[in-house]
């Protein structure tokens, strides 16, 4: 008896590791097929729910599937069928059952699940969709992340989140969004929304560099898992290989970033030792694989100056001038006054800290920089070089007041004290 | 899927135009609707008289409430609609572009609520 009881247990911890291994392998996967042809997100969503449910049930006393993922949707198949059988319009219903059922038919004659995880990231990075929710909308249907989290993650209440994600939903489905990959001449277009979703996810993540949040630690490396999907499904888009590899050459400074006591590091004088030297090493080899297609565009650039940084300080050797000819492209590429400043900062390595200033003095018309601390910040330093050093500490003052990061605002109170008159 | 092209552009555009303007604008909606029901897309579609025709009724207990003028007074007004049936949204959109309205106006996009 006792015997027994611990092959139970084995056997419902077998089953649940299973259950966990699927959803974090192919919950897309399995959404995006499941809702492929209904554009259902939610009900294919809800029906993987309760598949799973059922699993968890069957698993232990049945034994764990050869295939739990055609299990997993044979068992989705028949709720959402059940589902659609409750709802009171008919014809719908009977549409939507048929779809179901032509989709079975066609995953039953592959011993494969078609991949349709990339046309669910374009429906939802889909134009027609609320810029804003694009990212959550992506990090839910194909990762599976609830609303909490999510809601967490970009700082809305979990409730304003969850209504948004139905919402969209609603639309993907009543608008008719498809689940397609675009054709060649719209690709790179519609790729940016995707690329650019992905990557505010990762950006969310980042702004947590000591990984005391959960939900935004997780963030990071899902974003990854997303990138890499994108990079592996579409393997001729050399912005999707920028991306990755910007993302890489980030997280691999990731313990550098902060002293023992949490302290904010710049990148200048980050202990080299502590980056993560194969996720550089991948992040070169996507950048070098990207170059082959002789087709930059705003990650490759990102991630090729990221790559001059870490070489620079790596090496010790002096390559601004290379480092501000990659600014300019980027900043011809975007026309961002972010890029702008970095550029400026760029320049004042190679011409001077004079030369720096003068184009900050020039941005200085744009009122979005009025309010963001970094331009100030970047003044205050390029006054200090030049002994200026009473608007330096004005320009201090300025960026530690817009500051939200109490970690930030403490190294630039620092800089500022430094200052001696 | 049905979708309802709705086109919103100012109406006295048509009126500040030329005789020439106009029978050219005109030609590039024929060809318009041409090209849609030689695609088999097209349902249906029309042209409105102005806003300053128009008569909006609501039923107030019971009782009708006619009043002289639009729904909405606003920039860009209504000025006609098409009734395309389409695989999905994008085809939608790619022929809303197509549309001359949205040249000089915009064109709001509904999905048709089927039964």
């Amino acid at each position: 008896m006792q015997n027994q009881a611990v092959s139970v247990d084995e056997r419902e911890l077998q089953a649940r590791s299973m259950a966990e291994d699927v959803a974090r392998r192919s919950y897309g996967k399995l959404v995006a097929f499941l809702a492929a042809r209904t554009r259902d997100v939610a009900g294919a969503e809800d029906a993987l729910a309760e598949a799973f449910v059922s699993a968890l049930a069957d698993w232990p006393r049945n034994g764990c599937p050869a295939n739990p993922e055609a299990w997993l949707l044979t068992a989705a198949r028949r709720k959402a069928i059940d589902g659609y059988r409750g709802q009171q319009r008919h014809n719908e219903a009977a549409n939507e059952i048929k779809a179901m059922n032509d989709g079975l038919e066609a995953a039953e004659k592959h011993s494969q699940i078609p991949d349709q995880r990339l046309g669910l990231m374009f429906a939802c990075a889909h134009p027609a969709i609320d810029a804003a929710v694009r990212a959550p909308l992506i990090l839910q249907v194909v990762l599976g992340l609830d609303a909490a989290a999510i809601g967490s993650a970009f700082l809305v209440s979990p409730a304003a989140m969850g209504k948004r994600l139905v919402r969209a939903k609603e639309k993907i489905k009543q608008a008719g969004i498809p689940f397609v990959i675009p054709e060649r001449e719209e690709l790179a277009a519609k790729l940016d929304v995707v690329l650019d979703a992905i990557y505010a996810a990762f950006a969310e993540g980042w702004t947590d560099p000591t990984g005391g949040d959960v939900a935004r630690r997780d963030l990071t490396e899902e974003s990854l898992f997303l990138a890499r999907l994108v990079v592996e499904l579409l393997p001729n888009s050399p912005e999707a290989f920028g991306l990755l590899a910007l993302m890489l050459h980030a997280e691999a400074r990731k313990l550098a970033r902060r002293t023992a006591e949490g302290e904010f590091v710049p990148l200048a004088e980050q202990d080299v030792g502590l980056w993560d030297s194969a996720m550089i090493t991948e992040a070169e080899s996507l950048l070098r694989r990207a170059s082959k297609f002789q087709s930059p565009g705003r990650y490759q650039l990102e991630a090729a100056l990221q790559s001059a940084h870490v070489h620079r300080l790596r090496t010790g050797q002096w390559n601004w001038p290379d480092v501000a000819r990659l600014y300019d492209a980027l900043l011809s590429i975007t026309g961002s006054p972010v890029v702008a400043i970095n550029r400026a900062l760029a320049i004042a390595e190679v011409d001077g800290a004079e030369a720096g200033l003068r184009i900050l003095e020039k941005l200085s018309n744009d009122p979005r920089l009025a309010e963001y601390q970094p331009y100030w910040a970047a003044r205050a330093e390029l006054f200090a070089r030049t002994d200026k050093k009473e608007e330096a500490r004005k320009a201090y003052e300025i960026a530690i007041g817009l500051e939200k990061d109490p970690v930030v605002r403490r190294f630039l109170q620092k800089r500022q004290s430094t200052l001696e008159f | 899927m049905q979708y309802l092209l709705m086109l919103y552009a100012d109406e006295s555009g048509w009126g500040k135009m030329t005789k020439a303007e106009q029978e050219q604008g005109y030609a590039a909606y024929m060809a318009y609707t041409e090209a849609l029901k030689k695609a088999g897309a097209w349902v249906g579609s029309n042209r409105l008289q102005p806003i300053s025709t128009a008569t909006t009724v609501k039923n107030t207990n019971g009782k009708a409430q006619v009043l002289d003028g639009p729904y909405v007074d606003s920039k860009e007004q209504l000025g006609g609609y098409y009734l395309i049936d389409v695989p999905n949204l994008d085809a939608a959109l790619s022929w809303a572009s197509r549309c001359p309205g949205a040249g000089h106006g915009t064109i709001e996009v509904r999905p048709i609520w089927s039964m």
